[in-house]
């Protein structure tokens, strides 16, 4: 479940898994998370060898086990998925500790939980050893569509911008006496909720409208990225040319396109460039 | 709600990876007709906003509490493509920063939430918006419906996924029906939250909620003079 989380789990370190590139460790989770399902859960030894090489990693990133194994709780809605399995399942019963449970349905839950278990410690390792920036980076290299990127890194940059905003919403109404109990108090949240889009919506014509200002221009398809500056703004020796050279009109598409076009260098990610 | 690894076998996780790709390559398409080159900023600040909302907490009672899902929220909103693009993302950035859904179940989770809850719910929007007075009011019963039946149909929709590729011998008629059943209570709870959001947005920004737009174009300007008001 996606609650209770408000900023990234990156832990600050200097390992070789943290220096590692990002989207090598993107591609490393997505194949051996591949392994691992493909894994037949009567293979017990194999999900052994798959744990050990896992910790290995985790001790090599010097990810603390104290922070780790709270942080597995997202599992909990599968794991009582995987509980209620082998009392639900088909097939021949065994008796474990005097009730007849489906040995299907046994199988079937132990897989889940180690499956799903090695998932989140992975996962957990990559989001510890990762910063969003250096994600997004990753996703980049990756050929994730441009516009998908862009996406992306506007999210994770006004995240806590946005959090904030509701941080500040609940203290005002907290301060007011508000206290949600039951279902009773749903419109007032509701209307927080409402509150916070209108303000995320706003802020985002505002971004925009504060990037154009500072000579950003949606790159055509033909763009001329030795001039244009990595995340589509222009230069004022660009912007002049533009504006005088015939070169503008033919390139005018009616159709609006995305502020850069594939095959440019990445997008400089790094903070201060945008304002809020 | 999120499906971790290992839930659906790797086949299973490919070919749901198939059909997202191709539903979000259709999205980013689709997308640009809906916000134009402003697509960027707006839809990373959407994006942030349905995180953020998925933070807040509904108490149930008896000490539970849910919290939103926001697919038809996000189609009424700001379209369905751009509705699609946003939850995919916000999809993505949970499994890789906060380990929220297996990364080799994302094809998985993209499809159930972004293209089936999104998709379900903007058919549903724009079909009760036919069938209500062209008023901007009629969003709000609309985007409620959309959001009581997009829930339950991606419950199914993983029911069907699991019948699949599921890795138990479950009897899946009693599956279905748990589901279901399930889903389509967090779905009146869904429907009754995202009514009451879309209608605060209406009642002060009409202009922001995308389902509305087409019926804020009827309105038009009432110059009243003051015999006419005598």
């Amino acid at each position: 479940m996606g609650a209770g989380h408000g900023h990234a789990l990156h832990v600050h370190g200097h390992s070789p898994v943290h220096r590692a590139p990002a989207h090598l460790k993107i591609l490393g989770l997505l194949g051996f998370m591949l392994l691992v399902v493909a894994t037949p859960g009567h293979w017990h030894s194999a999900f052994g060898l798959w744990l050990a090489l896992l910790l290995t990693v985790v001790v090599v990133a010097r990810v603390p086990f104290r922070w780790l194994l709270p942080r597995l709780v997202v599992e909990v809605p599968f794991v009582v998925f995987a509980v209620l399995m082998p009392f639900i399942a088909h097939g021949p019963r065994v008796d474990v500790l005097g009730v007849a449970v489906s040995e299907s349905g046994l199988l079937a839950a132990w897989t889940l939980l180690a499956k799903g278990t090695l998932g989140v410690i992975a996962g957990l390792t990559l989001a510890a050893t990762t910063s969003p920036p250096e994600l997004v980076r990753g996703l980049e290299r990756l050929r994730l569509p441009s516009a998908l990127v862009q996406i992306a890194a506007f999210m994770i940059r006004y995240l806590e911008v946005v959090a904030d905003d509701l941080r500040r919403q609940n203290i005002a109404l907290a301060s007011r006496g508000f206290v949600a109990r039951d279902p009773r108090h749903w419109p007032v949240l509701a209307k927080s909720i409402g509150a916070l889009f209108i303000r995320s919506y706003e802020r985002g014509e505002r971004v925009h409208l504060a990037m154009l200002a500072r000579g950003y221009e949606a790159v055509g398809e033909r763009p001329t990225p030795s001039r244009a500056t990595p995340d589509g703004f222009v230069g004022k020796a660009e912007r002049r040319r533009r504006a005088g050279g015939p070169s503008r009109h033919d390139n005018a598409a009616d159709e609006p396109v995305w502020g850069r076009a594939a095959g440019e260098r990445p997008v400089d990610h790094s903070p201060g460039r945008m304002p809020s | 709600m999120h499906v971790p690894d290992g839930f659906l076998d790797a086949p299973t996780s490919l070919a749901t990876g198939t059909v997202a790709v191709v539903g979000v390559g259709l999205a980013l398409r689709g997308a640009r007709r809906e916000l134009d080159e402003r697509t960027a900023p707006l839809a990373g600040l959407v994006a942030a906003f349905v995180f953020a909302t998925q933070m807040v907490n509904f108490p149930v009672g008896a000490g539970t509490s849910g919290h939103l899902l926001g697919g038809a929220l996000a189609a009424a909103l700001v379209g369905p493509w751009t509705g699609v693009l946003v939850m995919s993302v916000v999809l993505l950035v949970q499994a890789l920063l906060f380990a929220d859904g297996g990364l080799t179940a994302l094809g998985t989770n993209i499809t159930l939430m972004g293209l089936v809850g999104v998709g379900v719910g903007w058919a549903v929007i724009v079909l009760v918006r036919a069938l209500l007075p062209r008023r901007t009011s009629s969003v709000v019963p609309a985007a409620a419906l959309g959001a009581a039946i997009s829930v339950p149909v991606a419950a199914a929709a993983f029911t069907a996924l699991f019948a699949v590729g599921g890795v138990a011998d479950v009897p899946l008629g009693a599956v279905l029906t748990a589901m279901i059943g399930w889903h389509t209570l967090i779905g009146l709870g869904e429907a009754v939250i995202t009514a009451l959001v879309i209608s605060s947005v209406v009642a002060t920004r009409p202009d922001l909620v995308y389902a509305a737009r087409p019926l804020l174009a009827d309105r038009s300007l009432e110059i009243r003079t003051p015999e006419a008001v005598a």
